[in-house]
């Protein structure tokens, strides 16, 4: 006669560590994201759609969406190449460099605001020289882009770093051996090799700049229809205890960043199952 | 202390991984799981080491009930493939563990753990190591410390999950034999896993061959290897010829060849498959004996003093493969694309619907 | 592995012609390296140059009477309070969720590990608006937190919580890979001896993840001190009450005191840079056990 057994795990401590997990999930942030999109639908879809479509408004989306689609184009030139140059050549203090590539991960983002302002303006040091050919970065929409892709470049260079890494010689050897040219190998084996890696790290450092806030309002001078960022018209919002207004943007942020979030989940399953 | 196994299943979603098995492990045994991967065979070790769960079925240790004892308490010796050694502790830290994480009132004192751990290091003849990581080890060398530190605890059952899985062929020759010596000096009752038929025969007491999570057979390594009970066993131990054979009165008979059967008396002109191992056909260079087959020799490989032929009868398609001493292969004047003539001595035989059943 | 130096000396003439298949050339090597440099330079080394210079530049004294201000004094004070209770309870979920993620097998995982990330996803701002909704004096929560004297908002706790949720996925996010790379064996083995859930999770557990996680609490530690938009949104930068230091530094850039504020942000650049320096250690061991394991 077969008896069926309890359930039981023979690793200890799944009760626990799972319901200590959901918990502070739950108290920290799934409550209040939840909360607030509740909040969210109290308002009436005009006083919403008013909110989010005033032309002060739609002018930051336009520089907030554009300005973080560039930065992270920047990001994907230039992050590309500084994880091919980390990983494939050696140079002197190349390590030291290879961990420099995480400060904007650690450097708090009004410490980069304020170093980047006090570089990029027309008497800073790298501006005063690009003044002479009357280009300004501080307080134009171009510095908003500066800052974006500072607050970007880790993204793409570590995504693509470890797939560089173990990428086997073996494949280049053998579309060399198979009569192609450098290039050719390049275009043919290498980047496709690392396209799901690219197109990753390009979708996270957009969906950081998109965010972004602490970095960029010191460089941006913040000037309504040309500098404002969405971010700061939030805080602007919530600082006039405009609540319907700061949540209705908010919520455009909000959701925003969630497809974000599944596009990259989608982009990292690919890579994984082109990877494996 | 014995082992026994009452009708265990366990399933990972709809794979069956364990099907209704029952069995007993004799104290003081060294027996062999032997299967293809995916049979099983690891998953029971694990069922009886605690370390998974059975849907049904229980498993008692000399008697005893330890279905739901948890594998903490479970007192057994469980010895990984890949060693599983404790990597940011010494050998003799590893080997002490199970010691030191007894509660204090069980606790032995810190000179007999450490005279324990020395004895132990010493029967696995690694004493030496003792203030090495594992990493500075080789294979075989981390394999007989954890060895050594699933000895530590005094288990009451010692069960080994391919042993030797994951070492070159020539430690892994040297590695079993000391097993076997090892495990006449500490009669611990024992259970390794392994897909490799020449280990399962060469170490074991005993052998349990699974597929598809059954128990095939169940018998002495002579006895499984003589005696198959199936064809599944017949193939899994070794190369098999197959021929059609028919059957009648204890006689099969294989074109004009004829073999006793007795375990077929009294079958009448039944069709089945003699099944005939390499080296139990008979090569001739001629017709020498009128029932013999015809056949051609296809390729000759010389492996150490073995030759190897492959030849093609007139009338059957498969290749038979045969096997012969070079020394008898030099006396015959064999040669590649010559002619041959093969008589099986030996064969068993299988009826099509005798199902694959045992156990 | 050695080679004799005579075999490297003959073949020397050789490789100077020689290219290998997976190579360029140099002169194409060199150019991209200085493409390279170049952008880091001016995206990475410059700016923090340019903090290190602006705290410093009028002297050790200068730096030192703008770090021991008052008020920045008690933003210093304030931040390390914070972080005080931040870290450890993100240090807690991260190993709980690490443990649970990686040493078990259940439905939704991968909706989990998800949800683990969404705070990266969500602007600071948002972040702060988040809480300023529930719990502001305009919010939902607000006249019932007024009418029994409690303040989240414009307080400390507002701030600790905004905080929680930026910095939460930091050390669950090091921890997760690192453990189920390291899979279950070691754990099983540890328990078959007779070992405890405790036990084990000390004695072979921690060990095998210590780096990871002495790492990942640096970053989250970094990131709780520097986290500047959310808190800007829910602090209401009372001076001396709720000012913390990227708030102080803000403050004081925007009163013209570009020397104050370097000197408090060059604490954090110092931190900053303490994190990453850890970073590359952790790699580097990593790097080397691995190369140690291949031998």
């Amino acid at each position: 006669m077969p008896v069926t057994l309890a359930k039981r795990r023979v690793i200890p401590g799944f009760g626990l560590t799972m319901g200590f997990t959901l918990l502070y999930m739950g108290l920290v942030f799934l409550i209040p994201v939840g909360a607030f999109l509740l909040y969210t639908t109290t308002m009436s879809w005009e006083t919403f759609w008013n909110a989010i479509s005033q032309r002060q408004v739609v002018a930051s989306y336009k520089l907030s969406f554009g300005g973080s689609l560039i930065a992270a184009t920047i990001n994907l030139v230039f992050g590309g190449l500084v994880a091919w140059v980390l990983v494939r050549y050696k140079f002197p203090g190349k390590r030291m460099v290879d961990a420099l590539v995480d400060l904007p991960f650690a450097l708090p983002t009004a410490v980069a605001g304020i170093a980047l302002v006090t570089l990029y303006a027309s008497t800073g040091w790298v501006g005063q020289y690009l003044d002479i050919f009357g280009i300004r970065i501080a307080y134009t929409q171009l510095g908003v882009v500066i800052a974006l892709t500072y607050i970007g470049l880790p993204f793409v260079v570590r995504t693509v770093q470890p797939v560089l890494e173990d990428l086997e010689a073996e494949l280049e050897e053998a579309s060399a051996s198979l009569g192609a040219d450098r290039l050719t190998t390049i275009r043919r084996v290498i980047f496709p090799a690392l396209f799901p890696a690219l197109l990753t790290g390009y979708a996270l450092a957009f969906a950081r700049a998109l965010g972004e806030y602490g970095s960029v309002v010191f460089i941006s001078g913040n000037l309504p229809f040309r500098t404002e960022i969405t971010p700061l018209l939030i805080v602007a919002k919530a600082e006039q205890y405009d609540y319907h207004g700061a949540a209705a943007i908010g919520t455009v942020m909000l959701v925003a960043a969630f497809l974000m979030l599944l596009i990259i989940n989608g982009l990292q399953w690919w890579a994984s199952r082109r990877h494996g | 202390m014995s082992i026994e196994i009452d009708h265990v299943n366990k399933h990972f979603r709809d794979f069956v991984a364990v099907d209704n098995v029952s069995l007993t492990f004799r104290d003081g045994e060294l027996t062999a799981l032997l299967g293809p991967s995916g049979s099983g065979k690891t998953t029971l070790l694990r069922i009886i080491a605690g370390l998974e769960q059975p849907d049904t079925g229980r498993i008692r240790f000399h008697g005893e009930d330890t279905t739901d004892l948890h594998v903490s308490e479970r007192g057994v010796g469980f010895v990984f493939q890949h060693y599983a050694l404790f990597k940011h502790m010494t050998v003799f830290q590893n080997v002490a563990y199970g010691l030191t994480v007894r509660p204090r009132k069980t606790r032995p004192s810190k000179d007999e753990i450490k005279q324990k751990v020395m004895r132990l290091l010493e029967l696995v003849q690694l004493d030496w190591t003792a203030h090495r990581y594992p990493h500075q080890l080789s294979g075989g060398q981390r394999q007989r410390i954890a060895l050594a530190r699933a000895l530590a605890v005094e288990p009451k059952v010692l069960l080994l999950d391919e042993p030797f899985g994951a070492l070159d062929a020539k430690v892994r020759a040297e590695l079993r034999r000391w097993l076997r010596r090892l495990h006449d000096d500490i009669h611990v009752t024992s259970v390794f896993v392994t897909h490799d038929q020449e280990e399962a025969l060469e170490v074991s007491d005993r052998v349990v061959v699974m597929n598809k999570g059954r128990v095939e057979q169940d018998g002495s390594p002579e006895d499984v290897y003589d005696h198959p009970a199936n064809p599944f066993v017949y193939q899994f131990l070794g190369n098999v010829n197959l021929f059609h054979a028919r059957v009648h009165d204890g006689i099969a008979r294989i074109g004009d060849i004829q073999l006793p059967a007795p375990e077929f008396q009294g079958y009448k002109n039944e069709q089945g498959q003699a099944y005939v191992r390499p080296h139990e056909i008979e090569v001739f260079a001629g017709r020498e004996h009128a029932d013999a087959l015809h056949a051609k020799i296809e390729l000759v490989s010389v492996v150490g003093p073995t030759v190897r032929l492959e030849l093609r009868t007139d009338n059957s398609e498969e290749l038979i493969h045969a096997e012969l001493t070079k020394h008898r292969f030099r006396a015959l004047g064999l040669a590649q694309g010559g002619d041959a003539w093969i008589r099986p001595t030996y064969s068993r035989v299988f009826l099509p619907d005798e199902r694959v059943s045992n156990g | 592995m050695t080679t004799p130096s005579t075999v490297i000396d003959t073949n020397d003439t050789i490789a100077k012609r020689w290219r290998r298949a997976t190579e360029e050339p140099a002169w194409i090597r060199i150019t991209l390296i200085t493409i390279a440099l170049t952008f880091l330079t001016l995206f990475l080394v410059l700016p923090l140059t340019v903090v290190l210079y602006g705290a410093f530049e009028r002297g050790i004294g200068v730096w030192y009477a703008a770090v021991s201000d008052p008020d920045a004094l008690s933003a210093i004070r304030l931040t390390l309070l914070i972080v005080a209770i931040v870290v450890p309870l993100n240090t807690l979920f991260g190993v709980a969720a690490a443990w649970s993620i990686a040493k078990f097998e259940f439905r939704g995982k991968s909706i989990l590990i998800s949800l683990i990330d969404m705070p990266f996803a969500i602007s600071p701002v948002v972040v702060g608006l988040i809480f300023v909704i529930l719990f502001g004096s305009q919010g939902w929560l607000g006249p019932w937190l007024s009418a029994h004297d409690m303040r989240i908002i414009f307080a400390v706790p507002g701030i600790i919580i905004v905080i929680a949720f930026g910095t939460l996925p930091f050390i669950a996010r090091e921890l997760i890979p690192l453990m189920q790379q390291q899979g279950k064996e070691e754990e099983e083995a540890s328990l078959t001896l007779g070992a405890n859930g405790w036990k084990t999770f000390w004695y072979v557990t921690l060990p095998n993840i210590k780096w990871g996680l002495i790492y990942g609490i640096i970053l989250c530690n970094a990131r709780a001190m520097g986290e500047f938009g959310a808190v800007a949104v829910v602090s209401g930068r009372i001076r001396g009450e709720t000012n913390t230091m990227p708030l102080h530094i803000e403050v004081l850039y925007n009163e013209y005191m570009f020397t104050a504020a370097f000197a408090v942000s060059s604490l954090l650049t110092g931190l900053a840079l303490v994190t990453i320096a850890i970073k590359s250690a952790v790699e580097w061991n990593e790097e080397r056990r691995q190369r140690i394991a291949a031998a």
